[in-house]
């Protein structure tokens, strides 16, 4: 203790314990958030949900979704979508939507936990969809192999065989999928969102589902086995790399090398 | 070592080492070769590195390869993986497909090779582009080393095919989608196409010879035609010497530079290392082909962002820019019962046809346009050449904008544009990219030949404004000294060569194309100052230096 009281007029002792601070805080809040994230799963809604939802739809969506969810030229109906269109599409953010455009982009979510779920349990009381997934099928726990040969067949001709996102036509694109809740990734196979086909579950079963979750999170967690993998973009990134940071270095020892005469 | 000495006199030599050396040269009379090839002069320009940089990428590319082929299996054999990357575990695949996983994840530092091995081929064949740039923009190719820049063209179609079958050869995914690309060029070729590809394949495409029949061709035929080339380029660049940038002393009769040996050899032997270690370097921290995140080839799945390693870039961007259908017009016709697909036909082959064409032919059309027969071993400065330097970036513009075509997608996803868009912007600069590159780059040229003009004649600004006595303002221009004005004014600028008459008194209409041709090149010209007009310039700086009161020796000589 006497050493660190010492030590407490040295010059970098402010930054470290601003350093210490933000660590902190930074550290709480993350863990605060998952915390919030795992109680927010639950697929049953109350009545009162239904109701609170009703009166977030009327006042958020029905602008455009229409009254009662029956849709008008601006967005469709949004009776039978089920719960999981819901809470994808609010959950990451991409409704209510922030502008027109080609597909709705992913942002922050305008809605926390409970709002989306009242959200979701009011578009669910309208007509019967796919509901929110059970725990267990979101667990990653599957096999990771078959995961990745359905990946590779249903979904890399879009997403890129490491999952790094593709392009689409006319400025439609399928996203990057690494940081993407397994809830997320098995609702938007459910539901198909923006561009998405639907991977119903007499497509890909559930537990096909959970293979492929799997899968991606297991490749998000191997990281890359062979250093920085710049972007998983295939070879337009390595010629990129070659031909700017290769190139670059080695012209800037030939230089280097022939810089005593002239 | 001591022993550099042919024995004319019986020559004792007075050490062990002494003694071994001697006896060696005795039989195969080392120290006169070396004797020889040590003196051959070098000019230093970090621009003449280049090809070094590609000599040096294929022999790590031969080292790395050979350890490769220790672990590599090329057969199409089917079998399960067992090996230790679990997103695999168990799944079908090729042989050559389960040993390249081996080799990156069972295999010490095999990941390291592999990654070495690739980083160096992508090095390779971009060294030898920069190279041709280098040779093509300074004028390099004339003669006496016509001959020298076809074998250098025929080394980089041998870079491109020994990269393409490498990159074919793990049997990933990403090769396979590579490889059906090819089959289908190959496919669209009328009337032999489909046998073509039958015997290539084995069979229908993908067969179970093909991964077999490329490893053959990459680790024999065609290593061993790029060390034949190499060693018959590296001959001419002997016999031709080395050609130098244009300086004071230096002619088309001499070369100005370091002699081989010691000092060039020991730069070039350090060199070598640097390079290695740049490309260990990237290796080590940079991942190239994950071939894991592929998976195993299978002819249903396509990958999004697939695209061939950059060399063949610019054939895959063609391909893409091609429109099927144009209003009503389609390009695919059945003929005979036989189908003519030109939508795969005309860009697979014809961008790249035209640009190897030209690139094989450039010096003989130079030098029938200029009718210039004589030997050059002093470079041009690419300003000092407008027309030859706009057609180079032309030419090169042309193959960027297939190049990005590639990567037209990535464009898209990364910028946030339309990826139709992307590809109607990319066919308009197909057509109109390389006129207006032509034009600006030759007027880019012909403004720097102004300024080198005005900087020999008057000298460089210094920024030192001086009031003179009656209220004028001058900036003072500082002379150059005569090194650097030499390489301002010692160019060649040649003017249009008119239509001569043969010797029947006859201008035929061949001479009159050809004179037409001279026109367009050398229309546009800045000719370098001449003596007379330096006087001249001289003389006015001079007057200008007393009037303003300076010192004269800082104004003029």
């Amino acid at each position: 203790m006497k050493a660190l009281s010492q030590k407490r007029r040295h010059p970098l002792a402010a930054i470290a314990l601003l350093l210490m601070g933000l660590l902190l805080t930074g550290g709480l809040y993350a863990v605060a958030t998952t915390v919030n994230q795992a109680k927010a799963d639950t697929t049953s809604f109350s009545a009162s949900d239904v109701e609170e939802g009703g009166k977030l739809f009327a006042a958020n969506c029905a602008t455009c979704h229409g009254m009662g969810a029956s849709g008008t030229q601006d967005g469709p109906s949004l009776v039978g979508v089920g719960a999981a269109a819901v809470d994808f599409q609010v959950g990451t953010g991409r409704m209510p939507m922030q502008m027109s455009g080609p597909q709705a982009q992913k942002k922050p979510a305008q809605f926390n936990e409970e709002q989306t779920k009242q959200l979701s349990a009011y578009v669910a009381s309208l007509g019967a969809g796919p509901a929110i997934p059970e725990e267990h099928l979101l667990d990653g726990k599957g096999d990771a192999a078959n995961g990745g040969e359905l990946f590779r067949v249903n979904c890399a001709m879009c997403h890129n065989a490491a999952a790094a996102g593709g392009a689409l036509t006319r400025g439609k694109f399928a996203p990057a999928l690494a940081g993407v809740s397994a809830e997320h990734i098995y609702e938007a196979m459910a539901t198909g969102p923006q561009n998405m086909p639907v991977f119903n579950d007499s497509n890909i079963t559930p537990e096909d589902k959970r293979d492929i979750i799997t899968f991606l999170k297991t490749i998000e967690a191997d990281g890359s086995p062979g250093g920085a993998d710049l972007g998983s973009l295939g070879p337009v990134s390595e010629g990129l790399f070659v031909w700017v940071a290769g190139l670059g270095v080695i012209i800037a020892f030939t230089i280097w090398l022939t810089s005593r005469t002239s | 070592m001591s022993a550099s000495s042919t024995a004319e006199a019986p020559f004792v030599p007075k050490t062990k080492v002494g003694s071994f050396t001697n006896f060696v040269d005795e039989r195969v009379g080392g120290s006169g070769i070396l004797r020889e090839f040590g003196r051959k002069v070098f000019p230093d320009h970090w621009s003449f590195m280049f090809g070094e940089v590609a000599l040096y990428s294929f022999v790590i590319l031969l080292m790395s390869g050979t350890f490769l082929t220790f672990f590599f299996d090329p057969s199409m054999a089917e079998t399960h993986y067992q090996g230790s990357y679990t997103p695999l575990y168990n799944v079908e695949m090729s042989v050559a497909y389960s040993s390249s996983l081996n080799i990156s994840f069972d295999v010490r530092g095999g990941l390291f090779m592999r990654q070495v091995h690739h980083w160096a081929a992508l090095l390779f064949v971009a060294s030898l582009g920069v190279h041709m740039l280098r040779v093509f923009f300074t004028g390099a190719f004339r003669k006496p080393r016509e001959m020298n820049w076809v074998v250098g063209g025929v080394l980089l179609i041998l870079a491109m095919a020994a990269g393409f079958t490498g990159y074919s050869l793990p049997d990933d995914l990403l090769s396979g989608n590579g490889l059906r690309i090819i089959d289908g060029v190959i496919k669209s070729i009328p009337v032999i196409g489909t046998y073509t590809s039958f015997f290539l394949f084995g069979g229908e495409f993908p067969g179970t010879a093909i991964i077999g029949r490329l490893y053959v061709l990459h680790i024999l035929l065609v290593p061993a035609l790029i060390l034949l080339m190499i060693v018959i380029h590296l001959f001419m660049v002997v016999v031709h010497k080395h050609t130098q940038y244009p300086g004071p002393g230096r002619n088309d009769g001499n070369v100005v530079g370091y002699p081989l040996g010691p000092v060039y050899a020991a730069k070039a032997g350090g060199f070598f290392f640097i390079v290695f270690g740049v490309l260990a370097l990237m290796a080590a921290a940079f991942t190239i082909n994950p071939i894991w995140n592929y998976g195993p080839y299978d002819p249903s799945p396509v990958s999004a962002g697939t695209q061939p390693d950059w060399y063949i870039g610019f054939v895959d961007g063609a391909l893409r820019l091609m429109p099927g259908v144009i209003n009503d017009f389609h390009f695919e016709w059945v003929i005979f019962g036989r189908t003519l697909t030109l939508n795969v036909l005309l860009p697979a082959l014809v961008p790249a046809g035209i640009i190897f064409t030209v690139l094989f032919m450039y010096p003989w059309i130079e030098r029938w346009i200029t009718k210039d027969n004589r030997e050059h071993h002093v470079l041009d400065r690419p300003r000092n050449a407008p027309t030859r330097t706009a057609i180079g970036v032309a030419g090169f513009t042309w193959y960027c904008v297939m190049w990005a075509a590639a990567g037209s997608d990535l464009i898209a996803t990364h910028f946030h544009v339309s990826l139709n868009d992307v590809t109607y912007w990319l066919r308009t600069l197909f057509f109109i990219g390389p006129v207006i590159a032509f034009i600006v780059t030759k007027r880019i040229a012909l403004a720097l030949q102004r300024k080198d003009r005005e900087i020999a004649l008057h000298g460089r600004e210094t920024g030192r404004i001086v009031r003179l006595p009656h209220g004028e303002f001058i900036e003072v221009h500082a002379p150059l000294d005569e090194y650097k004005r030499y390489k301002l004014v010692g160019f060649e600028s040649p003017a249009p060569l008119p239509a001569e008459p043969n010797e029947h008194g006859v201008v035929t209409r061949k001479e009159k194309r050809r004179a037409a041709l001279s026109k367009w090149f050398f229309e546009d010209r800045v000719a370098p100052a001449t003596p007379a007009e330096l006087e001249a310039a001289h003389a006015h700086g001079h007057h200008e230096a007393i009037a303003a009161g300076e010192d004269q020796k800082s104004l003029s000589h």
